[in-house]
This record gives structure tokens, C-alpha cells and sequence, in this order.
């Protein structure tokens, strides 16, 4: 008797529960007006798997017009306009609201006991306002695209070319709001709604993360949007605040310019920490190392990344006291990430560790994590960055942080929370398949990069001297396999909507409260407002807590 | 492998056996710059491998089939004040090494010989001083410290010379600049490495570094007849500059005699150091400049003259160290011997009889 008490029910004769968010209402429309913040969440987990997708054929196009030293496969103003296209589709439509508007949308609440975001339609707005932004872009790319690359950099953008500028930037102006929305209602969220005994310090570190993601969105964001509408005036009625020839400065662009855009790598990276915080725990078994040095690591990154902005402007001309402050700035900045670093990897000592997909994402993350963050101080080094910033040392180097960081990230979340949000796993051979192939494809795709710009390729040309062919190829092939790294999970996540093993309420035993409640989570998530009484990451409370499931069942 | 297919291994025999990892290094400054770089990639190296050798490590003894429970641990400030004070130690050092190889560049030496380079959509344009100019391609000579002034035309470009390490961006509007002294003769790839449009990725040419003596050589075959301070002279004329610029007591303009390098005193008070980005500016925007005891009368000149005429104009003024020249400019457009030019602008000063050819590219070193 006392065995087959202890054993949990069997797993085959689960059931997904009849009743959750995504049962409760059907139709188009109960979709489209939903206020729900899991709906909106897989609203925009549909929206910017689309924008991934268009990213990502344009990168295999810049791939293939790589592929040889001439400009052979589009002519140079089309390679212009795909790459162009690649940046803002990527960075505007896919990279900064991937985890914070999909996986952060979907679990902050459900993170720290709240029944749904602080503003249920400010965040619809802002799922709304990302696909009209979404819309006008493609729109853009359709008549014609833009080919001023992801920067607008004036006065070529205000004075010389012909394309679609305006309507792209009108398109990332949009899109720039629904990030602002997304951002003040974290913010909000976190503040207000926090259930009872969640303190600051209660709470799981991916919440930290969004905090501090939050509010460079929020404080970051409306600087960008200033730039655009002053592009857009310049361009139109030549008011004059960047061109020379009517009293402007260029330079002032590019102040405002990465004002925004520096800060917007954190918004970018900020929410992946997040996840890796979780899911480096929950497979090791263990509360994270330091948890206070990781929650007050983003934190400071997001205070230090708003005053590093002009370290893309040493060779441009910036006073030697500008290079002084920004360049230590940057060094300084780094610092928190190494910390991040080395706590993850410590909160694998003495862990009980388990090789499941999210955590061999998680590895990927901090392997090329490592190289992204320490190529950065490569460039932070005014000296060297003279040498190698505008190559493809510099696309190397982001292409770590971005994708071998976030992208890993990403894909670490939606895995691991995949259960949570549809009540099924991932079927989990071919998925650890996939995130092995996406590991050797990108460091054979980015790794010869840095040669390249060591080697002094510049970035953004469609041709090269042949001398640089051999990397080329290399980089080219290792697209080809993180193509269909990328593709796999597209694939088989979408099978296992319907084959998938029911996951039960919490497949991977871990602490969070997300973990606690029925997969897919009811409308209002909770059914008793939850009350937090142990810190988080706190394995020894749930192993309580099943004791005690598993005597009330007996 | 041969009779899979030709082609591949004609791929791997040919391409693998003969590519480029790293950069030649062809200036004094390159070999600088290359132990910053090689000390960053070393501890790039040894970070990621004490990273990697943790997570392995911790991988194989606590996975859990060997290491079933986990000990929670909370923390350790010992351990991470560890990993945080090295790293920002090693992190210092870098900025600070980084910083002085940054000033090693774009401070240039006194005796430093100043070409100008003007980017425009899509190609770059050097002006020798002793009048020489070419597009696409730059001829420097070994073991002499050039500079290069650099203004772009139209939109940002970028002034790359991988070989040296060094790069500068050329902007609309201001003159910003680089040096180098180039070592090892040979022809090293020049690149624009900032976006400009269409052709970007065809704003390329060839840095060819010579000896002294070649050097002498390609000036001597490749001059104009006149300097760029002829043509500026010229442009002076052309342009009645000296209608009012004429040094005469009544004249309506400021002397120019000697006023490269001088301090000015302006209408709105305060001081302003003429180099070569303030003479351009008051060229072309004359009125937000007034020195003292002038009246603002003189027109704009912004979309009269290229950026290559501003460059002529602002040479012609460096070179202008007594009134004599300039009343002799005020009669004739015919062109004099040209006055010694300044130490500081060094360089490439022309013997000059007037039009005359073959001699006249000689460097007087």
C-alpha cells in the first residue's frame, strides 16, 4: 500500500484540464479583444515567429550573396536594402519584444501571484500597435524597401536616398510604443501586483531581469522616436538640426541615435538573463549563486547602459575626454556580466544536474555568451576598436550577444516553459538534437566573422577581395545548418500541440509559482491568491510540499 | 576525395592551403596596436577556457546520476568578490592601454605631412600638397609620418587602412583626421567602412606605400604643374577673395597674412584659434564668424566651392606669411614662385617656377 502511494499518478492517464485560458473562449475574436495576458503572449509568439522567419530569409540571402567575392546574386542596391531590412526586422520586430513580450507577457504575473498584467489593454494595445508597426514595415519591403541599414544614419537617410524612409521609420516609431507599453506595464506590474509575502527579493530573478529590461523600454524608447520624427522633419521640410549645410550636426544623430539603440542591447539581452537564471536552476536543482549579485547585476547594467552610448562614436570624432568617460563606462559595464557569468556557473557546483533541451540551450547561451560579452571589451578598448569597429568583427560580436546570447535564450524559455503554456512537452530527443545543431551552426557561421574583421572586412558590402572568400564560405555553410537549427523547433513544437505527452502542472519540478498551477493555467491563473512564504529558487519547500500532496492523496 | 568532385577539392587544395588569418603589418603604429590586441584575445582565451573548464567540470561531477541531491548553497562573497575584482582589474588595464593607443593615433606628430582626403559618393579623393590628386588610391611614402585630413562631400564615409590599423570616418562639415607612418612598401587595401549608399562596397582602392625615393619618383611623374596652394591662389582670385581680403589699411576684410594658427579676436568676444576647420567654416558660413572691427558683409561661399576648393582656399591661407604675397595676388592671377610654406604643414613643399614642368614634383625634404 505504502508504495503505490507514494508514486505519483501516471503520467498516461493525465489529462490536459478541460478548463484553461485557452479553452475558456473560442473564436477568432476572443483572441483579438482578449485582455488575457497569456493569450497576448501567444498572440505575440505567433507574430514574431512570422517577423523571425522574414529576418531570417533575408539573412540567408545576405549568406548567399557572400557566398562569392563579387556582388553576383542581387544587384547592390537590392543587397543593400535586404540587409537593411534583415537589421530592423530583427532588431525592431524580433529581438526586443521576443522574451519580454512572449515568455515575459505569459509569466510575470504568473511569476509573483497576480491574476494578469496591471493594464490587461494597454498590453493588447501594445501587441496592436506592434502589428501595425509589423504591417507598415512589410509593407515598406514590398514597394520597394529602405536601404539606409538599421541606423537611419544622416544625412544619408535625410538627404540621400530615395527609398521608403519615411514609412519605415514611421513603422519603428509604432513599433517603438507597443515596447513602451510593454515595458511601463512590467513596471507597474511588478510594483503593485506582487501577491502577498512576494517581496522584491522573493521574486524569481526573470522578474529582476524584466524590471531593469523595463525601464531602459520605457526611459530609452521615446529618445528613438524623437530621433525618427526629427528624420522624418529633416527630410521633409529640412529643418536643420542635422545637416551641416543648414546649421545642423550629423554628429547630434548620432548621439540621439544610440542614446537609444546602446541601451537597446540590454533591452535586448536583459530579459534572456532571465531565463538562463531560471532555467540554470531548475536543471541543476539548486537556488541561484549570489542571488542578490545577479538581481542588483541587472540593475546596474541597466543604469551603466545608458551612459555608454558614444563608445560607437570614437572614430568619429568625439573629444578625447568623450572617449575617456565612455570608454571606461563600457568597462565598467561588462563587469555585471562577467558576474552574471560566473554566478550561473557556480550555481552548478554541487547541483544535481540534468541535461534536458532548455539547459543545453543554456550551456550554448553561456559558451557564446562568454565570447559575445568578451569581444565587447575589444571594442570598448578605444585602441582596438579603431581597428576593428565597422568590420566584421563588430557583426561578430553582436551576432554573439543577439543570438548566440538571446536566441539561445529565447529558445531555452520557450522550451522550458513550453509545457506550462500548452499543457504538452516537446518531444525531447529531437530537441536536444536541434540545440546542438544550432550551437555548431552559429559558431561556424560567426566564428570566422571575427577573422574576417580582423582581417579589416568591412561590414555591409555585398562584395569583397577574394582573399576573404574561404571564411566566407565557411560562414555561409554554418548559416545553412542554423537554418535548419531553427527550423526544427518550428516543426516539431507545432507537432507536439497535438502529440505531445501531457506535461502535468509541473514537468520539471521546479520552485516557481507558475510551476504550481494547472498546464495551460486557468483565465485568471489562480484559483486562491497564492501566498509566497519561502524564498525563491527554494528546492526544499517543494520537496515539503510534495510530501504533503502525496499524504493528503493517501 | 579527388573523384567525388573536381571542383570541391579543388576548393579545399586551393582555397585551404592559402588564406589570410591576420593582417599584415605595414606602419609603426600596427605592431602597437596588435599586443593590445593579442593581450585581449589571451585573456579572451583564458577566461572562456576557465568558464568552459568550470562548466564541464561541474557537468561530469555533479550530474545526477553521480551527484543525486543537490547542496543549496547561498552564496559567497569571497567568491564573487573574486570574480568580480579581476575582472574589472583586467578590464582597467585594457581601457587604459586602449586609451593611450587611441590618442598615439589621432594625435599626429608635429612634423607630420598633411593630405587631404575628401569622400564622396562613392569614391575618395586625395590632394597632395604639392598638387597631386587621385581617386581610389593613395601614394605615401615609407618612414615619414603622414596625416590626413579628411572631409566627406555628402554623407558619412569611413577612412580604413587595415594594413595600419588605423581608421578615421570622413564627415560632412568638419574636418576630422588620422595619421600613420607607413613601413613596409607594398599596396594595402583601402576600404570605406561606413555605409554610403549604393556603392558602398565599391569605395575601395589601394594604399601604396613606397619608398622615399619611388616616392619622389610618383611626384615628380604624377603633378599637375601646381600646387594646392596654386589652386588656391587661383580660386582666391577667381572668387575676388582679394577684392576685400587685399591687407591693404582701408581693406573691408581681415588680412589673412599669417592668420593660420593665430588667435582671433571675434565681434562676439571671445578668442578663436584658426586651424583649418575654422577657416573653412568662415568661408562658408562667413557670418556666424565676425572678427572685431569688421562689418558682416561677406556673402556665403557654401555651394560656390568643393570641399576640394575649401581645401585649396584653406592651403592658400596656411601658406600666406606676408602681404607681399598677397598684393602680388591682388595684380596678376599669373602664378609666382610660391612663398615657403609652414614647418608646421611639412612636407611636400614645391620648388615652383611658374608652370614649368618636369622638376617641379621634387620633395624638398
Amino acid at each position: 500500500m505504502s508504495d503505490t502511494i507514494v508514486s505519483l499518478p501516471d503520467q498516461s492517464t493525465a489529462r490536459i484540464p478541460k478548463v484553461n485560458f485557452i479553452t475558456k473562449e473560442n473564436g477568432l475574436l476572443s483572441w483579438l479583444l482578449t485582455g488575457d495576458h497569456k493569450r497576448i503572449a501567444i498572440l505575440y509568439m505567433i507574430s514574431i515567429t512570422f517577423f523571425f522567419f522574414i529576418g531570417g530569409a533575408m539573412a540567408g540571402l545576405i549568406r548567399l550573396e557572400l557566398l562569392t567575392p563579387q556582388s553576383d546574386l542581387m544587384a547592390t542596391d537590392t543587397y543593400n536594402k535586404v540587409f537593411t531590412m534583415h537589421g530592423i526586422i530583427m532588431i525592431f520586430f524580433f529581438l526586443v519584444p521576443s522574451v519580454p513580450a512572449t515568455l515575459g507577457n505569459f509569466l510575470i504575473p504568473l511569476m509573483i501571484g497576480a491574476k494578469d498584467l496591471a493594464l490587461p489593454k494597454i498590453n493588447l494595445l501594445s501587441w496592436y500597435l506592434y502589428v501595425a508597426g509589423g504591417i507598415l514595415a512589410i509593407y515598406t519591403m514590398a514597394t520597394g524597401g529602405v536601404d539606409t541599414g538599421w541606423t537611419f544614419t544622416v544625412p544619408l537617410s535625410t538627404h540621400y536616398v530615395n527609398t521608403n524612409v519615411l514609412t519605415t521609420g514611421l513603422a519603428v516609431f509604432i513599433a517603438g510604443f507597443s515596447s513602451i507599453f510593454t515595458g511601463l506595464n512590467f513596471i507597474v506590474t511588478i510594483h503593485k501586483m506582487r501577491c502577498p509575502g512576494m517581496t522584491w527579493f522573493r521574486m524569481p530573478l526573470f522578474c529582476w531581469a524584466h524590471y531593469a529590461a523595463s525601464i531602459l523600454m520605457v526611459l530609452g524608447t521615446p529618445v528613438l522616436a524623437i530621433t525618427i520624427v526629427l528624420v522624418a522633419l529633416e527630410r521633409t521640410i529640412h529643418i536643420g538640426v542635422f545637416d551641416p549645410a543648414t546649421g545642423g550636426d550629423p554628429i547630434l544623430f548620432q548621439h540621439l541615435f544610440w542614446f537609444y539603440s546602446h541601451p537597446a542591447v540590454y533591452i535586448m539581452i536583459l530579459p534572456g538573463f532571465g531565463v538562463i537564471s531560471e532555467t540554470i536552476s531548475t536543471f541543476s536543482r539548486k537556488r541561484v549563486f549570489g542571488y542578490t549579485a545577479v538581481a542588483f547585476s541587472s540593475v546596474a547594467i541597466a543604469v551603466f547602459g545608458f551612459f555608454v552610448w558614444a563608445h560607437h562614436m570614437f572614430i568619429m570624432g568625439i573629444s578625447n575626454y568623450s572617449m575617456l568617460v565612455f570608454s571606461l563606462l563600457t568597462m565598467l559595464v561588462a563587469v555585471p556580466s562577467a558576474i552574471k557569468i560566473f554566478n550561473w556557473t557556480f550555481t552548478l557546483f554541487k547541483g544535481s544536474i540534468t541535461f534536458e533541451t532548455p539547459m543545453l540551450y543554456t550551456f550554448g547561451f553561456i559558451g557564446l555568451f562568454t565570447i559575445g560579452g568578451l569581444t565587447g571589451v575589444f571594442l570598448g578598448a578605444a585602441g582596438t576598436d579603431i581597428h576593428l569597429t565597422e568590420t566584421y568583427f563588430i557583426v561578430a560580436h553582436f551576432h554573439f550577444v543577439m543570438v548566440g546570447g538571446m536566441l539561445m535564450a529565447f529558445l531555452a524559455g520557450i522550451h522550458f516553459w513550453w509545457p506550462k503554456m500548452t499543457g504538452r512537452m516537446y518531444p525531447e530527443k529531437i530537441s536536444q538534437l536541434a540545440a546542438v545543431v544550432t550551437f555548431i551552426g552559429f559558431n561556424l557561421t560567426f566564428f570566422p566573422q571575427f577573422i574576417l574583421g580582423t582581417l579589416g572586412m568591412p561590414r555591409r558590402y555585398g562584395a569583397y577581395p577574394p582573399e576573404f572568400q574561404v571564411l566566407n564560405v565557411f560562414s555561409t555553410a554554418g548559416a545553412t545548418i542554423l537554418g535548419v537549427g531553427y527550423l526544427l523547433p518550428i516543426l516539431y513544437l507545432t507537432w507536439s500541440l497535438k502529440y505531445g505527452e501531457i506535461a502535468g502542472n509541473n514537468p520539471w519540478q521546479a520552485t516557481g509559482l507558475e510551476w504550481q498551477i494547472q498546464s495551460p493555467p486557468l483565465t485568471e491563473n489562480f484559483a486562491v491568491t497564492p501566498i509566497m512564504d519561502h524564498e525563491a529558487y527554494d528546492y526544499e519547500w517543494l520537496e515539503n510540499q510534495k510530501e504533503k500532496e502525496v499524504a493528503s492523496v493517501g | 576525395m579527388n573523384h567525388i568532385s573536381p571542383v570541391l577539392w579543388q576548393f579545399f587544395v586551393k582555397w585551404l592551403t592559402n588564406f589570410p588569418l591576420f593582417p599584415p603589418e605595414a606602419s609603426k603604429l600596427a605592431p602597437e596596436m596588435d599586443a593590445l590586441l593579442f593581450f585581449e584575445i589571451l585573456v579572451s582565451l583564458i577566461g572562456l577556457t576557465i568558464v568552459l573548464l568550470l562548466v564541464t567540470t561541474f557537468c561530469i561531477m555533479y550530474r545526477k546520476g553521480r551527484h543525486p541531491v543537490a547542496v543549496q548553497i547561498e552564496g559567497s562573497t569571497i567568491l564573487e568578490a573574486t570574480w568580480t575584482i579581476i575582472p574589472l582589474g583586467l578590464f582597467l588595464l585594457m581601457f587604459v592601454w586602449g586609451s593611450l593607443i587611441y590618442f598615439r593615433v589621432y594625435t599626429p606628430p608635429a612634423n607630420a605631412m598633411n593630405i587631404y582626403v575628401v569622400g564622396k559618393q562613392w569614391m575618395w579623393k586625395a590632394e597632395h600638397p604639392g598638387g597631386q590628386h587621385e581617386i581610389n588610391s593613395l601614394h605615401i611614402p615609407t618612414g615619414k609620418p603622414i596625416q590626413l585630413t579628411l572631409i566627406s562631400q555628402d554623407v558619412f564615409h569611413s577612412f580604413s587602412i587595415p594594413a595600419f590599423r588605423v581608421k578615421r570616418e570622413a564627415i560632412p562639415g568638419r574636418y576630422t583626421s588620422v595619421w600613420f607612418e607607413a613601413t613596409t612598401p607594398g599596396t594595402y587595401h583601402l576600404f570605406c567602412t561606413q555605409y554610403c549608399g549604393t556603392n558602398h562596397s565599391a569605395m575601395i582602392g589601394d594604399i601604396v606605400v613606397l619608398t622615399p625615393d619611388g616616392y619622389k619618383q610618383w611626384l615628380a611623374e604624377s603633378t599637375s604643374g601646381m600646387s594646392l596652394a596654386q589652386n588656391g591662389e587661383r580660386l582666391f582670385a577667381s572668387l575676388s577673395c582679394n577684392a576685400c581680403h587685399n591687407a591693404k589699411p582701408d581693406a573691408r576684410g581681415p588680412n589673412l597674412a599669417n592668420v593660420y594658427g593665430a588667435k582671433l579676436a571675434l565681434a562676439s568676444g571671445g578668442t578663436v584659434l584658426a586651424d583649418d576647420a575654422y577657416l573653412r567654416e568662415s568661408i562658408l558660413n562667413p557670418s556666424q564668424h565676425i572678427t572685431q572691427g569688421y562689418a558682416p558683409i561677406m556673402p556665403t561661399y557654401q555651394g560656390q566651392v568643393s570641399e576640394e576648393g575649401v581645401i585649396a582656399l584653406v592651403e592658400y591661407i596656411k601658406n600666406l606669411s606676408s602681404n607681399y604675397r598677397i598684393e602680388q595676388t591682388l595684380n596678376t592671377t599669373d602664378l609666382l614662385p610660391e612663398g615657403e610654406g609652414k614647418a608646421a604643414t611639412g612636407g611636400a613643399e614645391q620648388k615652383a617656377a611658374p608652370a614649368k614642368t618636369a622638376p617641379q614634383g621634387v620633395v624638398k625634404q
